[in-house]
């Protein structure tokens, strides 16, 4: 890959809980402006590894990351580097929708408030509420509660919100495996829409969401010590056609034991 | 494992697989004899029964989608099917070609054929043999058998040169023989397609072993 397609690299990583050994020695290379899918088992570490992107881990006690990743070529472990500007620019939607107890204003505004911006606020939320394909649903009720939305709409509220900060990744945590099919295809749309200008990494069980929206997968899976490690890395077309690996070709076509 | 009602499915649509190809081989074979025997009847027979190839191919093609649509087959599971769908298309057309034989057994009608039936029979062989080794090589998963096949059908191509050069011959010694030529050159040419869709086949089952398409003999045809 070309050094400029490449936003996020990751070099022999090791991520540690305690003494156990989590993730061993991954290294690959995310592209810019495309979706990558992080597929794997239980277990096999890949919330782990999608908090590593944006030091994430840092907030677990115990926890202990080996190895680099480097953004936009740099090292986001080296000891200058503020944790929080990275996250700002490295953004993070959870499994579950986790809009803040506050109006659907509020919640769009609030990145920018602690970043201290400047611009017109209310034409940002707009913005971002539209990025998010959110807008028209809620345009007439921006200052009520956010927990008054359904839970597909929950969702992306909260990519509105990491949009806000204009970030240039942004890292998805199963984001639809609490929705209903239709919530789900919209966020998945939403994804394919976003890619044209920014970066996203993506955790998820679905099988076919993983073909459907990406255009890299990564297959990751456990050895006998339960670090997980990974098996294969390649174009999405082609891991689920046609995957290299056998355990990749046991993993998707469900004859995992 | 996991997915064991998926794979008895999956075993189920091959075995209806190879009992059209079982059909489809009878058919090339009858159509022939009746071809030899001047035999209409048995003639009309296999333009009949062709229907139930085409009918065949039909269920098969639902089945495949409708476990396409349920399964969400991915990487082998998916070239699995996907082949199966080809094949059975594949399959019919070959009994369209058995057809047309038994078709132009009636239009030579009572007449006798221009000249012994010596290579063409032996064409009919050996494009049956290359449709039994396909789907053998289906069955087995075995590419090296499906290459086989594919190399098989440079002999049926030189066949098909001799007939066409004995008919040409024939023709020009007399225009009188020029419609029951004709009606053998035709003959020849079906079962050169015959062949040449078993290399079709067998192509399917290289793409299915190992995911790559390619054409492994290019015929002269
Ligand atoms: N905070 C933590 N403290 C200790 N161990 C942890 C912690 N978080 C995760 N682990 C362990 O690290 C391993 C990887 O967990 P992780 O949550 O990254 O897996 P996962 O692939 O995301 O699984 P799932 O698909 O179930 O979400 C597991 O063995 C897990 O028990
Ligand atoms: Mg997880």
């Amino acid at each position: 890959m070309e050094q400029q397609n490449v936003v996020l690299e990751v070099r022999d990583l090791r991520v540690f809980y305690g003494s156990f050994n989590a993730l061993r020695d991954i290294s690959m290379e995310i592209p810019r402006y495309q979706v990558t899918a992080l597929i794997g088992p239980s277990g096999c570490g890949k919330s782990t590894f999608l908090r590593c992107f944006n030091r994430m881990n840092d907030l677990i006690a115990g926890s202990s990351v080996q190895g680099q990743v480097l953004y936009r070529g740099n090292d986001i472990y080296a000891p200058t580097v503020d944790a929080t500007r990275i996250r700002s620019e490295i953004g993070m939607v959870f499994q579950k929708p986790n809009p803040f107890p506050k109006t659907i204003y509020e919640n769009v505004a609030f990145g920018l408030k602690i970043n201290g911006y400047q611009g017109n606020m209310g034409e940002a939320v707009e913005r971002s509420l539209r990025r998010a394909a959110l807008w028209d649903e809620v345009k007439d009720r921006l200052n009520k509660s956010a927990f008054q939305l359904s839970g597909g709409q929950q969702q992306r509220l909260c990519i509105a919100r990491a949009l806000a900060v204009e970030p240039e990744v942004i890292l998805m945590d199963e984001p639809a495996s609490a929705l209903d099919p239709i919530a789900t295809l919209a966020i998945e749309e939403l994804i394919r829409e976003l890619c044209v200008e920014v970066s996203i990494v993506i955790v998820t069980h679905n099988m076919q969401q993983a073909a459907r929206v990406s255009d890299q997968t990564a297959f990751l899976m456990m050895g006998g010590d339960r670090a997980g490690y990974l098996v294969e890395y390649g174009d999405t077309k082609e891991m689920f056609t046609n995957p290299r690996n056998e355990r990749t070709e046991a993993y998707i076509t469900g004859r995992f034991s | 494992m996991a997915r064991a009602s998926f794979d008895i499915h999956l075993h189920h649509l091959l075995d209806e697989l190879m009992q059209l190809g079982g059909m489809v081989e009878k058919a090339i074979a009858t159509s022939l004899q009746a071809l030899k025997d001047r035999d209409l009847k048995t003639s009309e027979r296999v333009i009949k029964e062709d229907d139930f190839i085409d009918q065949k191919r039909w269920e098969m093609e639902e089945r495949c989608l409708e476990l396409m649509a349920t399964q969400q087959p991915m990487a082998v599971d998916l070239r699995v099917l996907v082949t199966i769908l080809h094949i059975s298309v594949e399959l019919e057309r070959m009994g369209d070609y058995a057809e047309g034989i038994g078709k132009i057994s009636l239009l030579m009608g009572d007449e006798p054929p221009l000249k012994p039936l010596v290579d063409i029979p032996l064409m009919a062989e050996k494009a049956s043999d290359m449709l039994k080794g396909s789907l053998d090589a289906l069955v087995r998963r075995d590419t090296t058998e499906a290459l086989a096949v594919c190399n098989k059908d440079d002999e049926v191509d030189e066949l098909y040169d001799v007939v066409y050069r004995d008919l040409i011959e024939l023709m020009i010694q007399d225009p009188a023989n020029v419609q029951r030529a004709t009606y053998l050159l035709w003959v020849a040419h079906d079962l050169e397609r015959i062949a040449d869709r078993a290399t079709n086949i067998a192509e399917r089952v290289v793409f299915m072993v190992t995911g790559k398409l390619t054409e492994l003999n290019v015929s002269k045809y």
